[in-house]
């Protein structure tokens, strides 16, 4: 079996990307039994810097094109360039991240190879179908998340899935793959050029789900803008971080790079407490790797206190100022 | 004038789940949720509208699904759309992304095709966010997906803002271009009044007796249905037949249950709560 993931750079950083690193590791396990080779393909102006860091999890090759024409996402090169390097592999399996570079190139290139691509993939695993040998299993969720599909592609290869970033993780202990380079030969045709850039403004960031221990996130429930304060003093009073359900981010308590779920981030610290929180299915996806979960609800039948290790039924904005003053106390 | 195509889908409203939806083991009745209008692909459709005020431009309104769909053909005549087509045939059935954008993009030829082609970034029964790029693809035209602004539009480009996630992008670009629109990119627009009176008794043609059904077209008001023999596409592209993925199993999601304890809603209680985060997080973290 032989497996190709996409490698993408943080354009701010010009670092890989997390998920990049994430899913190579991924294809590494998945493939491992098998014996299987994991290649990197990567079409950009220049390599991520530390490129390398993809052979200590499991990368056997990096097959790369360059072009400083390729600075910026031009999604009609890229397909092709992408199409062009996979069809020389002819590999079974191709993961990309579904960033928001990954789900705009992906689609391109499943659709011009012709074969079956799973987005947003919660769980891949590589298990025996009928006559057709051992084939990828893809998991996501769907239907606003209320139901989780087994995807198969039983007939076309390769079978292609994306992946959100911080679903697959990354091990502490690291392999030691010799760093193989190949440059991919390619007619490259200006025409494949199709967007200027006019403008590109890096986002600020304030949020820093990833190095949180705890995260402590709001819902429709807490009520208003103003109330959403509570939430984040107890963050800050834990020194942790807060995010919003979508609900929240909705009626404008949070912003929206704040939004923890299916359409926001998908986080897993030490501690998530979620207030005011109803816990649909699309909040859930985002969160319930959380090693412990506390719920506060006014609603004791709230879905969240089905997956919450501790639990309040109560008003928050009754109960988190109490909370505060004891774990001021307290400390 | 510029023809532009906007791809919609009509979805169950997935996000809006309440008790009366839920069935009693704890999953989601999903044929009792009700049928909407995919979100971002009003907010297309509200693109294509700001189009046609500032130069001038035919928009049709394209939708796959079942004759049911069409309530959303005629929501976009409220909203101003010029012509609607419904896409409809038993052997579209089960498509998966592939198979639907490889119809989608015969339809969009079959009408002459088109110079601006929207859709929305994603339908939320799905949450793919497939369908747009692969009808590009099979088009062999350029594709922008995540675009959160209609910044200029002149007769011979468009210039829009892209979120590209970590960074807010400006591209310019020239036609034929499909983009697919985010829920940040405006606010659609009520329904017309008047548009609702001239086409409230539009409907596709069904049982129709022969003297109504000539009524119905002297005013415009019949909706056309598109089918697979009207494309003479080969079955083996369409539908499940057509499709290269596969659902292999579907599972309602229950909740799980975690050994959960309950604190009261009380100072003495909430303490002790405190204290328990305190003991295992606080001096760990801090």
């Amino acid at each position: 079996m032989k497996g190709i993931v996409f490698i993408e750079k943080n354009p701010a950083t010009g670092d890989l990307r997390n998920v990049s690193k994430e899913l190579t590791y991924k294809l590494y396990t998945l493939l491992q039994p098998y014996k299987g080779e994991v290649i990197g393909i990567f079409a950009g102006d220049e390599l991520p810097k530390d490129i390398n860091e993809l052979f200590k999890l499991g990368l056997n090759r990096l097959i790369y094109y360059k072009n400083d024409r390729l600075k910026n996402l031009q999604s009609f090169a890229y397909k092709n360039i992408l199409t062009s390097m996979i069809k020389s592999e002819e590999p079974d399996i191709v993961l990309f991240g579904a960033t928001h570079t990954g789900r705009d190139i992906a689609p391109l290139v499943s659709s011009a190879l012709h074969t079956g691509l799973t987005a947003d993939c919660t769980q891949l695993y590589i298990d025996e179908y009928k006559d057709k040998g051992n084939i990828l299993f893809q998991r996501r969720p769907a239907f606003g998340g209320n139901i989780l599909a087994t995807i198969i592609t039983p007939d076309e290869r390769p079978m292609m899935a994306s992946v959100r970033e911080g679903v697959m993780q990354i091990p502490e202990k690291k392999l030691d793959n010799p760093v193989k380079l190949e440059e991919f030969k390619i007619d490259f045709n200006e025409n494949w050029i199709k967007n200027e850039f006019l403008s590109i403004v890096e986002k600020e960031s304030k949020v820093h789900f990833n190095s949180s221990d705890i995260i402590v996130a709001g819902g429709a429930g807490v009520g208003s803008v103003d109330n959403f304060g509570l939430i984040k003093k107890l963050a800050w009073a834990l020194k942790g971080e807060y995010g919003a359900s979508r609900a929240a981010v909705d009626f404008g308590f949070a912003e929206k790079e704040r939004q923890i779920g299916q359409t926001g981030h998908v986080v897993r610290p030490k501690l998530y407490i979620a207030c005011g929180i109803s816990g649909a299915v699309q909040h859930r996806a985002g969160m319930e790797e959380s090693q412990k979960i506390i719920a506060i609800n006014k609603d004791p039948d709230a879905p969240i206190f089905g997956i919450a290790h501790m639990g309040i039924v109560g008003d928050i904005n009754e109960t988190i100022p109490i909370l505060l003053k004891y774990l001021k106390e307290e400390k | 004038m510029k023809k532009i195509v906007v791809l919609a889908k009509q979805v169950p409203d997935t996000a809006n789940i309440t008790g009366n939806t839920m069935k009693e083991d704890g999953t989601v009745n999903r044929g009792a949720l009700p049928a909407i209008f995919n979100p971002e692909d009003l907010n297309s459709l509200e693109v294509a509208l700001q189009i046609k005020e500032k130069i001038g431009a035919e928009i049709s309104v394209i939708t796959m699904g079942p004759p049911k769909a069409v309530e959303i053909l005629k929501q976009s005549l409220y909203m101003g759309a010029d012509k609607v087509y419904l896409v409809s045939d038993r052997k579209f059935a089960g498509a998966d992304t592939l198979a639907t954008s490889y119809v989608l993009s015969e339809v969009i030829k079959n009408i002459g095709g088109a110079d601006i082609i929207l859709a929305g970034r994603q339908a939320i029964d799905g949450d793919t966010a497939q369908v747009g790029p692969q009808v590009a693809e099979k088009l062999d035209i350029n594709s922008i997906t995540y675009i959160s602004k209609l910044k200029n539009i002149t007769d011979d480009s468009i210039t829009v803002e892209r979120d590209g996630e970590v960074q807010t992008e400006q591209i310019k670009t020239g036609f034929p271009v499909l983009l697919t629109i985010t829920s940040d990119a405006n606010e659609p627009r009520y329904p017309d009044c008047r548009l609702m009176l001239k086409h409230f008794r539009s409907s596709i043609e069904i049982n129709f007796e022969e003297h109504k059904v000539e009524k119905m077209q002297e005013n415009g008001w019949i909706i056309p249905t598109i089918t697979r023999e009207d494309l003479g596409l080969e079955i083996e592209r369409c539908g499940l037949k057509g499709s290269p993925t596969k659902v292999h199993k579907i599972k309602s999601i229950k909740l799980a249950g975690n050994n959960l304890t309950m604190y009261g809603d009380n100072p003495t209680e909430i303490k002790k709560m405190a204290q328990s985060i305190i003991k295992d997080y606080v001096e760990v973290s801090g």
